[in-house]
């Protein structure tokens, strides 16, 4: 076993976070522990909101993730996967909502077909829509314009630089360094 | 496209609250149909549990069904085909989440206790649905006399559902692993074991016509062993699931 990540230390409020580094420097893994899904060998992520340290289950409500080893499910279309996740959170939204959404990201016609119908780049349109739809305050995109076309390039500027909370954006793009306030380098 | 993104994600936001019991309900039935729809749309579990069992009940009852058989050997047969058929199909709720690579965006999304709760409706509902076409299968192919019907189905109900709450919690544990199919026997054979002896046992009582009250302790183990054995995986499942 090796140390993927040391002595990295943030404190973040707003704004938006671009992680770079070469490849196996633990950019993915940065994001994954952030969001949860790794459990750090050392070291924690604090969540707060007014001072109070946020429970597991609300964090799990604060974040957005868009990665590239996230995958919904090929057997239900995109608004069913968004009705889907907004109910296990609990939320109740609209179809027109969820519609709006995902007209948004440019899946307005492909809103009915089987996640596994699509391309790569619609997929990770419909990841966008999965991330937003319950209106997380941190956003962490791992890859954000992976496959896209110009267009989906275009929705994910709207989305980063709509977003009202946190955005933290793992790239070894150079031109996606653009979307960032501050830089982080691992393994530099 | 509209400038709105982020407006059309904001119009309702969710409260920050602690989830009360019928909330957590609502949600599992949300993981139990989601589960539904997509099984339905592959019928991979369906398939292998089927097939499994009708196959194994044909070979069995072509060899011996004619032969009159105690009941000890029907209900150990029975129950045999039932275990062995839930253990090729059960499993697949949670290991289509990690080999489909949809198991993050539910952990980002669902409480842990939703997705128990869920997965274990899901695997409940499809053992009864084996259960409804291997019961009349066996009852008309191995000649099954059942003398004691309330008894029966009694024990049928809590014996499948404490088959389905261990191998729902042994199926999260051995999701992530490489050999999930070897682990998943091994693991639930032990916890298992208990379960078929009483369940043989409290079936042979039916099927021999001895009275309700002759499998009535064999009704009580398989309650309280259904009872523990989920109260224990929904204290451990955010442990499996989430580490």
């Amino acid at each position: 076993m090796r140390d993927v990540i040391c002595g990295v230390s943030l404190v973040l409020d707003s704004g938006r976070l671009v992680v770079t580094g070469r490849n196996g420097s633990g950019k993915s893994t940065l994001l994954r522990i952030i969001a949860g899904l790794v459990t750090p060998t050392a070291g924690e992520v604090v969540f707060t909101e007014d001072g109070a340290e946020l429970s597991i289950d609300a964090r799990r409500d604060a974040l957005g993730l868009v990665a590239p080893d996230l995958t919904l499910y090929d057997e239900l279309s995109a608004i069913e996967n968004l009705r889907f996740f907004c109910r296990v959170r609990g939320l109740r939204k609209s179809d027109n909502e969820l519609k709006s959404l995902l007209a948004g990201l440019g899946l307005r016609d492909r809103e009915d077909d089987p996640i596994g119908s699509y391309s790569s780049g619609m997929r990770q349109r419909a990841k966008y829509a999965f991330a937003l739809a319950h209106n997380p305050e941190v956003l962490l995109l791992d890859e954000p314009t992976a496959n896209l076309d110009q267009s989906g390039i275009d929705a994910v500027d709207r989305v980063i630089t709509e977003h009202r909370g946190i955005v933290i954006i793992a790239t070894n793009e150079a031109d996606e360094l653009r979307y960032g306030d501050s830089v982080l380098e691992l393994g530099a | 496209m509209p400038t709105t993104l982020d407006q059309a994600s904001t119009k309702t936001r969710k409260p920050r609250s602690v989830p009360g019991p019928m909330e957590m309900i609502s949600r599992s039935l949300a993981v139990f149909r989601k589960d539904l729809t997509c099984e339905f749309r592959t019928r991979y579990a369906i398939n292998a549990i089927l097939l499994f069992a009708v196959t194994t009940l044909f070979a069995v009852s072509f060899s011996i069904g004619g032969v009159g058989l105690s009941p000890s050997v029907q209900a150990s047969l029975l129950w045999l085909i039932i275990y062995f058929s839930a253990l090729s199909g059960l499993s697949r709720s949670f290991v289509r989440e990690e080999e489909s690579h949809t198991a993050s965006a539910l952990r980002l999304s669902a409480a842990p206790g939703a997705v128990f709760g869920g997965k274990l409706i899901f695997n409940i509902v499809l053992l009864f649905m084996l259960e409804l076409v291997i019961i009349p299968l066996f009852v008309g192919m191995m000649n099954l006399q059942v003398n004691g019907w309330p008894l029966f189905l009694a024990i049928m109900v809590s014996g499948s559902a404490g088959l389905a709450v261990a191998s729902t919690v042994v199926a999260a544990v051995v999701s992530r692993a490489n050999a999930k199919g070897a682990l998943f026997a091994v693991l639930s054979f032990p916890i298992l074991l208990p379960l078929l002896i009483v369940a043989i046992s409290g079936t042979k009582a039916a099927l021999s016509g001895a009275g309700f009250a002759s499998g009535a302790d064999d009704l009580k183990l398989l309650i309280s062993y259904t009872g523990i054995m989920f109260v224990v995986s929904l204290i451990l499942f955010r442990f499996v699931w989430e580490d």
